[in-house]
């Protein structure tokens, strides 16, 4: 842990997924404060559901996660927002959204506008604080969300891949703002695609695709073999899956399970043909 | 000439009741339409047509227990509102229906629930006064409800605006840094319940739906941001009361007032669809030269 050590999450045999499925399942592990992890895997390996897991967008279908800060210090971008575009609201209201924490419902706005200001120009967006937002093109629009971030100023700060559809340049200066945010000692986890992205800027990585296959330092965990067994694990959703039996603290029902099953089969052939293989059976 | 014009304009307010018509049309025209131009911009512009329709069993209700009394119809009416905009909510919230269809349910529900309590007792000329209301029989107490309604509306609106304008914009957001949405949800819905019972006293049910919506859809050609819409369509409203009572009281042929209001208001929207500077209809037929940059 850093020295804030209340900026930590720990994460106890998480299990997060919708309709009971899981889509992440029986993740242990801590993001460290002041920690840069990069979550990757394929496509449905639930990167999105534990970042809206982390947030408290959805419940915990098992197991529990412990935050240090409430959770109304994490920050929070989503892959595809909720934001209505086409209403008339202006660049610097939008960015002004991140004073809620400290303005509320009623307090003047005149108080975060410098700040507000400043976040704008740092995303590279000066001169457009009077534009609609539903007139910002695709990566204007995500330099808007990223000034209302830093507006935030939250200790943890979560993102959903924040650079789909959004070209080399501005990827640049979005990555540098986040490096930034790594170096003020903020807790930073960005779901990614772009391995050379992560392997670049990204000091540790958890590869998930659905159950956690690493997590630890980039370069131990993007290894071939491990890429590998992220693609093999199906993202087959099975509508007659069984109940989830593991367990917190016993991890050896597996081979009880296996018993199980063994007791049954010997079971039937017993009564068939007494002590014989199911091969002998057959035959 | 200009004499007999100013005689018809001013001259119908020499009488009490139209004095009074017109005090209430204005109360109401400064409080609902800064709720229609938010149910627009939420694209729930129908929904509060659903709610109007979910006012009457209450006010059935009322009509039942003490006949043709406006209090009795009014409390019916804002609980069975309430009751519908609250359950509304709630199973958008906790369930996997849109708002739009959860509301659809309810007050479907409520609808046929209303025509079935005004057919226990009753004729369809009930029926119609309801629905239709009765402007030139706003009495005192009416005419403090509509006030207090609209003063209260305001004020909620004041309080509210920055979660409400958050709630529109970005719902995800506002869930990530605070628990208002709800309650701010749930705070407008009633708000919309409130102004329709105070419309249903003058316009009735139906027709109070037009003083909310008309002036915001119309405002939309006029201002592109709120602190635009909110104004115009405050205006817009206070020019459909003025004009359709004036000429609800001239005109030759009997033209109740109510649906005269709500048909000025109709005629300011397809005038300002026309000709307003915002994306009308003629600004499209002209193409302007670009610019450089």
């Amino acid at each position: 842990m850093g020295q804030r050590v209340s900026d930590a999450i720990h994460i106890h045999c998480l299990t997060l997924g919708y309709d009971r499925h899981p889509a992440v399942h029986h993740l242990d592990g801590s993001i460290a404060a002041g920690d840069m992890l990069a979550l990757v895997g394929p496509n449905g390996a639930g990167k999105s559901t534990l970042l809206k897991g982390l947030v408290g967008e959805i419940p915990v279908l098992d197991g529990r996660i412990e935050r240090g800060t409430s959770a109304g210090a994490v920050a929070y971008l989503p892959q595809a927002t909720e934001i209505d575009r086409s209403f008339p609201l202006s660049v610097l209201d939008l960015v002004a959204m991140g004073l809620w924490r400290r303005l509320g419902a009623w307090r003047s706005l005149r108080r975060g506008r410098a700040a507000c200001e400043a976040a704008i120009a740092a995303v590279g967006l000066s001169g457009f604080e009077a534009r609609p937002i539903g007139t910002l093109s695709g990566g204007q629009f995500q330099r808007a969300l990223f000034a209302r971030l830093i507006v935030q100023d939250a200790r943890v700060i979560l993102l959903d891949e924040p650079f789909t559809g959004i070209d080399a340049r501005t990827v640049g200066d979005l990555i540098a703002l986040i490096s930034g945010w790594h170096e003020q000692g903020r807790t930073v986890v960005a779901a990614l695609h772009d391995f050379a992205q992560v392997r670049a800027h990204f000091p540790t990585t958890l590869l998930l695709a659905r159950e956690p296959i690493a997590w630890g330092p980039t370069s131990a965990v993007l290894t071939p073999d491990n890429l590998e067994r992220a693609r093999q694990l199906s993202e087959a959703w099975d509508e007659t899956a069984a109940i989830c039996r593991h367990d917190h603290e016993a991890h050896d029902h597996g081979p009880d399970h296996h018993r199980e099953h063994d007791h049954a089969a010997h079971g039937a052939h017993d009564h068939h043909h007494g002590h014989g293989s199911p091969r002998e059976a057959a035959e | 000439m200009i004499d007999a014009l100013l005689a018809g304009i001013v001259g119908p307010y020499e009488f009490g009741f139209m004095r009074r018509a017109l005090v209430g049309c204005l109360a109401l025209s400064l409080s609902a339409p800064p709720l229609g131009v938010f149910l627009m911009l939420r694209r729930m512009s129908l929904m509060s047509e659903a709610m109007s329709h979910a006012i009457l069993p209450g006010a059935a209700a009322g009509f039942l227990v003490a006949g043709l009394s406006l209090p009795a119809m009014t409390l019916g009416g804002l609980v069975a509102g309430l009751a519908v905009a609250l359950m509304a909510g709630f199973v958008t919230r906790q369930t996997a229906l849109k708002e739009d269809a959860s509301l659809a349910a309810f007050y479907l529900i409520a609808l046929a629930g209303g025509v079935f309590l005004v057919s226990l007792r009753g004729s369809q000329v009930d029926l119609l006064h309801i629905l239709f209301g009765s402007v030139l029989a706003l009495d005192d107490p009416a005419l403090w409800l509509i006030g207090g309604v609209s003063t209260v509306t305001l004020l909620a609106l004041a309080l509210l605006y920055r979660p409400l304008v958050m709630e529109c914009v970005d719902p995800l957001y506002l869930r990530t840094v605070s628990r208002s949405g709800g309650p701010v949800h749930y705070a407008f819905l009633a708000l919309v319940v409130m102004n329709l019972v105070g419309g249903f006293q003058a316009l009735g049910t139906l027709l109070a739906v037009g003083l909310m919506l008309l002036p915001a859809i119309t405002a939309r050609f006029w201002a592109s941001d709120l602190s635009g819409l909110i104004p115009v369509s405050m205006l817009v409203s206070v020019l459909a009361s003025a004009i359709g009572l004036t000429v609800s009281y001239n005109a030759e042929i009997r033209l109740p007032t109510g649906p005269a209001i709500v048909l000025s208001a109709g005629a300011l929207y397809i005038v300002s669809m026309l000709i307003g500077p915002r994306g009308g209809l003629l600004r499209r037929l002209i193409r302007r030269h670009h610019l450089e940059a």
